[in-house]
């Protein structure tokens, strides 16, 4: 069966995240005001066959561990459809 | 003659700088492009600078992976030097062979600039010929050289003194400040600053020549 792939790449809690700060900084200029905790991550898209749901799931954590993100400083988390 | 391998990626650009640095030591050197699975016979591996595989993903995400990474591993693993320099230093964190990552610096900007970087640890193959607090003028030359580990995994490696150079005026963010660190037995160190481009006084420098021959001056031994 085709399978779907979204994976969202996050930097980990308490890892200092500069692209969200500026993000955060550059915000109550335009006027948005109260804004905190920006954070910028990754969005992975991919296709692949799989016998089932939990087969497609099984592989693409597989795929996360190994390349897709760096579990030093990033966490993930995979949706299948 | 001590002998280098330098391997090359796609997208590796310092391993001609590597090439004449050593050469000028007294070294011979071998390029080793990143497909070959074996090194040819060489006393220290040097993973030289750049942006392997275009640094897609992340830096080093993809170059740990090429064949040529297991054959380096196998190097470390029988005691053989060997010396991540800026990529090189991204690429031995994303296979593993040192703690922590890379990020991107917490400025946000590419630095190409002179560092001053402190010894922290002299007894390592790489700075024997220093004096802990001896203070080097290397050049940087990155967008991800802020390294971060979590800080349970920092305080085991400053303790084991895994923490080899650190910036005397931190330009990237790094946690503590690290430009540099080994792995516990000492044989594989990994840094953001570019000896390599610290070794003619017409550069700016020499410093960089204390790290890469008290290097080649270890391997020699080792092999003697």
């Amino acid at each position: 069966m085709a399978f779907t792939a979204l994976v969202s790449v996050m930097p980990k809690p308490g890892v200092a995240d500069p692209q969200g700060q500026t993000i955060e900084g550059a915000l109550p200029v335009l006027g948005y005001t109260g804004v905190h905790d920006v954070r910028v991550g990754k969005r992975i898209e991919l296709q692949l066959e799989a016998a089932n749901e939990s087969e497609a799931r099984q592989r693409v954590v597989e795929m996360c561990d190994k390349l897709l993100a760096n579990p030093v400083i990033e966490s993930y988390e995979v949706t299948i459809r | 003659m001590t002998s280098a391998g330098i391997v090359v990626f796609p997208g590796s650009n310092c391993e001609q700088d590597c090439r004449r640095a050593l050469s000028g030591l007294g070294a011979s050197t071998a390029m080793v492009w990143h497909t070959e699975s074996a090194l040819p016979d060489v006393d220290v591996v040097i993973l030289p600078g750049g942006f392997a595989h275009g640094d897609y993903l992340r830096a080093g995400a993809i170059a740990r992976f090429s064949p040529v990474m297991d054959a380096v591993r196998k190097h470390a693993e029988s005691g053989g030097l060997v010396l991540g320099i800026c990529n090189g230093f991204q690429i031995l964190c994303e296979a593993g062979m040192l703690p922590g990552a890379l990020r991107k610096n917490a400025g946000l900007k590419f630095l190409c600039e002179w560092t001053d970087v402190r010894v922290e640890n002299a007894d390592t193959p790489f700075t024997c010929r220093t004096q802990t607090g001896d203070v080097l003028r290397i050049p940087i030359n990155h967008f991800d050289g802020n390294w971060y580990c979590e800080p349970e995994t920092f305080q085991r490696l400053h303790d084991n003194g895994q923490i080899v150079l650190r910036y005397a005026d931190n330009p990237n963010g790094s946690l503590g400040s690290v430009a540099g660190l080994c792995n516990p037995a000492g044989n594989v160190l990994g840094l953001m600053p570019h000896p390599e481009r610290a070794c003619e006084s017409v550069l700016g420098s020499e410093d960089g020549r204390v790290i890469l021959r008290a290097m080649l001056d270890h391997a020699q031994r080792f092999a003697a």
